[in-house]
């Protein structure tokens, strides 16, 4: 049965999807908006709500400052750090959960526990571990004769600290991922790959490896997308500072400084679109490749 | 490439799926292996394919033994039941997939797969991913996958079970083409027996694990070895008679005195069942209960007292609940003993 719309069907429409729509515009699309509107405010009275000038002094602002720099500079290399290794990592240890039926179950879940432990209390214990004199991981570097490292006092380790704690965190997730993706491959595929004379590392690059790209990929842009939003383990894990000298400084650090603790909301609002744009880029590019090379 | 099994027996956790299978299969032929689901052909395949190990005995190909020897090493051709066609490599790679593994040099690869893909007639779509083909062609890209390395061994496990009827019977033709055309020996194992019957120069019938008989399609069909293939085999499926079952008339059969003692029961296939005007000559007399024509066939179901039989050899029209006298001639009759092993096996010549 289709009724020609009316006036009165339309409006009875609107008011069921009202609270949906309500919830949404206000905490969704007005916040989008606003804040790149508050990007441009360059002259604002935070307290009567009065821009006095719009303009794009807040980019300009933001580029010319240092900091901004070094943030951009921390985040790519943080990101770059974290999504390559950690996709490797979890493919290696999804690949060998897959293979090894003995205790999986287990190791799956003991790899899953990051994953639903919360970051502030991750980070306090990777501060144990990174701990300079009683730590863990200076322990066992001890054991091939490296030397103390100041993990969280030394800026040349600081973001290595951080990359490595993210690298772990993130394994969980991208594990089970992996594992749904590898259970996904018919066991034929092998079987005739087999047949057709290619050994376990053959079988492993031609059928494992573009059988499971659309997971990679998935795991990718996800990965991408979060680790560029680093926040709360730097938070965390250097107790509420950028890391020694802003060596752990990265973009929604800067924007929560520009926010929190300078007041300075066009500045921050302007960090928070350069952020949208990156990401937004790479999504874009890598989209692209996965029209070439992802195989559904 | 000759097969040889020897004491094969194979289990699966506590269950034995095979039991002591000895057989040959000779160079160049086509052998069928038929039986019933679960009888353990397909494990037989994979056996042979080393996809699979058997618990015990040993498996020569040639007189080499390969027994030790996994899938990668023994180098056969193989027709998956679902196909199993690379779905991220087009037709030609799937082809090429095999001869890129032993290394060929990429100009020959190509050359090779372009002839076979001639050879199973899919030449037109080798650009394609396989899920943009049809069954038909899809099971070609398969067979030519199998047959790129020129292996010695083609096996095929089921692979005309997902195409249906009219295509099943032009693709067990075109197998039947591309074996004589390669001279390949190929082991078909299939749950169909008119596909069986139809290509192979061999049928080995398998059941609960045990070979029951191994021989020519036609003699499989006149000369059963016991009552197992007797029954599997004809459709409609053969009429058996006790011998003691006071229902039939067994001295109308005439049993050859030779064998008199020793037969427990004796079977007739359907159109073998021809009628009698002389009541005195019918081993069997009934009524009639079903009629059932499929275009030029006719078939007949008769029954006495709950002994039922079916001829397809009778001309004119019937009534439901006229009485028909049934006799057939000695030649036609299958003499079985208390074991279900036919009798008078010195014509079956093996």
């Amino acid at each position: 049965m289709i009724q020609k719309p009316t006036w009165k069907s339309s409006l009875k429409a609107y008011m069921y999807l009202a609270p949906m729509l309500i919830v949404m515009l206000t905490f969704n699309i007005y916040p989008i908006f606003k804040s790149l509107a508050m990007s441009f405010y360059t002259d604002y009275n935070f307290f009567q709500d009065i821009v006095n000038e719009y303009g794009i002094g807040n980019f300009v602002d933001i580029f010319q400052d240092p900091n901004f720099h070094i943030a951009l500079k921390n985040t790519f290399i943080f990101v770059l750090g974290v999504v390559p290794v950690s996709i490797a990592l979890s493919l290696l240890i999804a690949l060998m959960l897959n293979n090894i039926k003995v205790l999986s179950s287990f190791f799956r879940t003991i790899y899953f526990l990051p994953f639903v432990t919360s970051t502030v209390a991750i980070s306090l214990v990777w501060n144990w571990i990174y701990h300079t004199r009683f730590g863990l991981m200076n322990y066992f570097l001890g054991w091939f004769g490296i030397d103390p490292v100041n993990w969280l006092t030394d800026p040349k380790y600081a973001l290595l600290g951080l990359i490595i704690m993210s690298i772990w965190k993130g394994l969980g997730f991208n594990i089970i991922l992996f594992l749904v993706g590898l259970n996904n491959i018919d066991e034929s595929y092998y079987s005739a790959a087999k047949i057709d004379g290619a050994n376990p590392w053959k079988r492993f690059l031609n059928i494992t490896i573009p059988l499971l790209s659309p997971t990679t990929f998935l795991v990718t842009v996800t990965g991408f997308i979060n680790n560029f939003k680093v926040f709360d383990e730097v938070y965390a894990m250097f107790q509420g500072r950028p890391g020694p000298g802003n060596s752990a400084l990265t973009v929604v650090y800067y924007l929560y400084e520009k926010f929190y603790t300078e007041y300075n909301y066009g500045e921050a609002a302007a960090a928070g679109v350069v952020l949208f744009v990156i990401i937004l880029l790479v999504t874009v590019l890598q989209l692209a490749y996965n029209r070439k090379f992802v195989h559904y | 490439m000759q097969v040889h099994f020897e004491d094969i027996a194979m289990d699966y956790g506590d269950k034995e799926v095979l039991h002591d299978l000895n057989f040959v299969i000779p160079e160049h032929s086509l052998v069928s292996i038929l039986g019933p689901s679960g009888c353990g052909k397909s494990t037989t395949l994979m056996l042979i394919s080393g996809l699979t190990f058997p618990t015990k005995g040993k498996i020569f190909f040639n007189e080499k033994e390969v027994t030790k020897q996994d899938a990668v090493k023994r180098k056969v051709g193989m027709v998956f039941q679902n196909y199993a066609l690379y779905p991220h490599l087009s037709v030609l790679e799937n082809i090429m997939f095999p001869l890129k593994m032993a290394k060929m040099p990429k100009k020959q690869r190509k050359e090779r797969a372009l002839e076979l893909a001639k050879l199973v007639q899919i030449e037109d779509h080798i650009h394609k991913k396989p899920k943009q083909l049809s069954g038909g062609q899809q099971q070609r890209v398969a067979i030519a996958r199998a047959l790129a390395k020129e292996p010695d061994i083609l096996l095929m496990d089921e692979p005309l079970s997902n195409l249906d009827a009219r295509l099943r019977i032009e693709m067990r033709e075109e197998i039947r083409r591309i074996q004589q055309e390669t001279n390949v020996t190929t082991i078909f194992v299939t749950h169909d027996q008119e596909e069986a019957l139809s290509i192979s120069d061999h049928v080995m019938v398998l059941n609960e694990g045990h070979i029951q008989q191994i021989s020519e399609p036609q003699k499989l069909y006149e000369h059963p070895r016991n009552l197992f293939v007797a029954e599997f085999l004809g459709n409609p499926a053969i009429n058996t008679f006790d011998v003691e079952d006071p229902r039939v008339e067994v001295s109308a059969l005439d049993i050859p005195e030779a064998i008199q003692h020793q037969v427990k029961k004796v079977g007739i296939r359907p159109e073998n069942i021809v009628q009698t005007m002389d009541s005195a000559k019918a081993f069997y007399t009934g009524e009639v209960t079903h009629v059932e024509r499929i275009g030029k066939d006719t078939s007949i179901k008769l029954n006495q007292d709950g002994l039922a039989v079916v001829t397809t050899n009778i001309a004119g029209k019937f009534q439901i609940g006229e009485t028909l006298h049934l006799t057939a001639d000695t030649k036609d009759i299958l003499y079985f003993d208390a074991a279900g092993q036919s009798l008078l096996m010195e014509e079956v010549a093996q």
